[in-house]
């Protein structure tokens, strides 16, 4: 009842993990994997080793949670061992998430975690954390975000998913123009703001970055509009992500137009096997409204 | 509603411990379990994890040693000055049994002897061995007389007590005394020890692991443990035994801030 296909890869649920929460290791992976989640995708992975920034990195606000970890990544032979590593232990399908500070790098970066055979691999050009290093993320220009979708694809035979950022005046343009450039499929969306969070106490911003993606509950309706966007524009398959808690946030997520749903925050909120939770949410709504699968519910807010 | 963001509170008092490791007290009351954790901001620096090594109704401990630029950082503060505090986070010890013993290495003292406050209120026998590498280094000696507990001292050249490793002792406790339970903290190699001469002997064991942490409340997955995925900041630090020599990584590596594998 749950199954679902991202560009003929069959996941058992929709519930993805969304890259940055719990992806670090092969074996944190296989723990959401084993806890439900339809697929898992790991921490962004560059081709450089990264530190990211001072803590804290991640706190919560009243609404959600805010985060700069700032692209720490283990560098990309690490990254393939730990690619490698999941698909000795787990069938559930993986996607490898890559980052670079420059077009030609996303290309090198893919060409490099295809040897590690991933299922899917997104591509994050929506970080908004760390401006000073990266300047404006590349899904801000939707021709800049077309190159970087092409170069991936020139270096892989891997389906592709590009992840686009919120934070954009007009994201339709943004996904027009990441799909014209040959990506099979689209993540929407990272985190948004950047927002902060001050203690008034310490009179200093709490994240050492002082700024950061927020996530969770404050983001879910910005996320729900952004894949309805897109689903109107594009016909390419798209992962919603931002702020699913539970099955009822999963359903209005693909009512919008998702084929899947990824989930972050939610780890947080209602522990690792939230996947297990929300699908069994999800099912319990099909039932009681006559739904038999899960493409009668995709986009069904459109018609 | 609880937050995740830091509770900002002055230093009330900082004890000169030994050298190189201080104790900064805390006027706030806690209620934290022998074995958890707080993370401490210090704004617009870092933010680092550190057990809670004493707690009453109205005040708590962490003891630090002066070991890296965050720590240095720490020792440089006064009376007064303004630090942030997340938590309490993680699972505490489990005490069982009437004849316990704990084994101490070096700053590792810190949760063990919050937890030896906690045992000798539940009329549980502690026998406590202390293993430092010189006698400037022993922790909580004084402390430890003043609450009755019976402590047992290693240093590794001689310098005050048995001259050996605090597992040397451990080994007659095991033979002799009807130990129901070992407790330890201290550096890895040294717990996997414990672990093991425990799983010869058949007694319960639990140890405090330590790895790098970014968030404190299980989603970053900077301190997973290879095989199982094991979160060391939600499904630890405490953890037991047997489980921990269940995983490849106990002992061997752990992860650094890029998640790099580190050789311990």
């Amino acid at each position: 009842m749950l199954t679902t296909k991202l560009c003929g890869i069959r996941l058992e649920n929709p519930a993805i993990l969304a890259s940055g929460i719990l992806g670090v290791t092969a074996s944190s992976l296989i723990n959401a994997a084993n806890n439900g989640a339809g697929a898992v995708t790991t921490k962004s992975i560059s081709l450089e080793e990264r530190k990211g920034h001072n803590n804290p990195v991640i706190v919560t606000f009243e609404a959600g949670m805010i985060n700069a970890v700032g692209l720490s990544s283990p560098g990309i032979e690490n990254g393939i061992e730990e690619v490698k590593e999941f698909k000795r232990r787990s069938k559930t399908p993986i996607i490898a998430s890559i980052f670079a500070s420059k077009t030609l790098d996303f290309g090198e970066a893919a060409k490099r975690i295809s040897e590690s055979k991933p299922d899917l691999i997104e591509v994050n050009i929506s970080c908004p954390n760390v401006e000073a290093e990266f300047g404006k993320p590349f899904a801000a220009d939707a021709k800049v975000a077309a190159s970087v979708a092409e170069i991936v694809k020139n270096n892989t035979k891997t389906p592709v998913f590009v992840k686009l950022s919120p934070n954009v005046s007009n994201i339709k343009e943004i996904a027009k123009a990441v799909e014209e450039a040959g990506a099979d499929g689209i993540t929407a969306v990272n985190t948004a703001g950047p927002g902060m969070v001050i203690d008034i106490k310490a009179a200093k911003p709490i994240l050492h970055n002082k700024m950061g993606g927020v996530s969770g509950n404050a983001l879910r309706p910005i996320a729900v509009r952004c894949v309805y966007d897109i689903y109107e524009t594009v016909k390419i398959p798209i992962i919603g992500t931002g702020g699913i808690m539970n099955g009822r946030d999963a359903i209005e997520m693909l009512m919008a137009g998702a084929t899947a749903v990824g989930m972050g925050s939610a780890v947080y909120y209602r522990g690792i096997d939230v996947f297990k939770k929300v699908c069994s949410e999800i099912e319990e709504f099909m039932k009681e409204n006559g739904y038999s699968n899960l493409k009668e519910i995709t986009g069904r807010a459109h018609k | 509603m609880k937050l995740e963001q830091p509770i900002v509170l002055p230093i009330k008092k900082i004890v000169n411990e030994v050298s190189k490791i201080k104790t900064f007290i805390f006027d706030h009351k806690l209620d934290s379990k022998p074995g958890q954790f707080i993370n401490l901001w210090i704004p617009g620096f870092d933010e680092k994890p550190f057990s809670i090594s004493y707690q009453d109704d109205k005040r708590f401990a962490v003891t630090v040693a002066c070991i890296g630029p965050f720590t240095d950082k720490i020792c440089g503060l006064k009376e007064g000055d303004l630090v942030g505090i997340r938590g309490p986070y993680g699972n505490p010890f489990n005490l069982k049994g009437k004849n316990i013993v704990l084994v101490g290495g070096g700053c590792g003292c810190g949760p063990l002897a919050f937890l030896a406050d906690e045992a000798l209120k539940n009329k549980i026998n502690v026998n406590f061995v202390i293993g430092a590498r010189t006698k400037d280094a022993l922790l909580f000696l004084e402390r430890m007389k003043k609450s009755n507990i019976k402590t047992f001292v290693t240093t590794d050249d001689g310098s005050f007590g048995v001259k050996g490793f605090a597992t040397d002792l451990l080994k007659d406790f095991l033979e002799k005394n009807h130990i129901a339970a070992v407790y330890s903290c201290g550096p890895e190699k040294m717990m996997k020890k414990v672990a093991e001469m425990c799983k010869d002997k058949k007694i319960y064991c639990e140890l405090s692991l330590e790895r790098y942490m970014k968030c404190g409340f299980g989603i970053c997955g900077q301190c997973c443990m290879d095989d199982s995925g094991f979160r060391v900041c939600t499904d630890g630090p405490i953890i037991k035994g047997e489980e921990a020599l269940n995983m490849k990584e106990f002992g061997n590596y752990r992860r650094d801030a890029s998640g790099k594998k580190v050789k311990l």
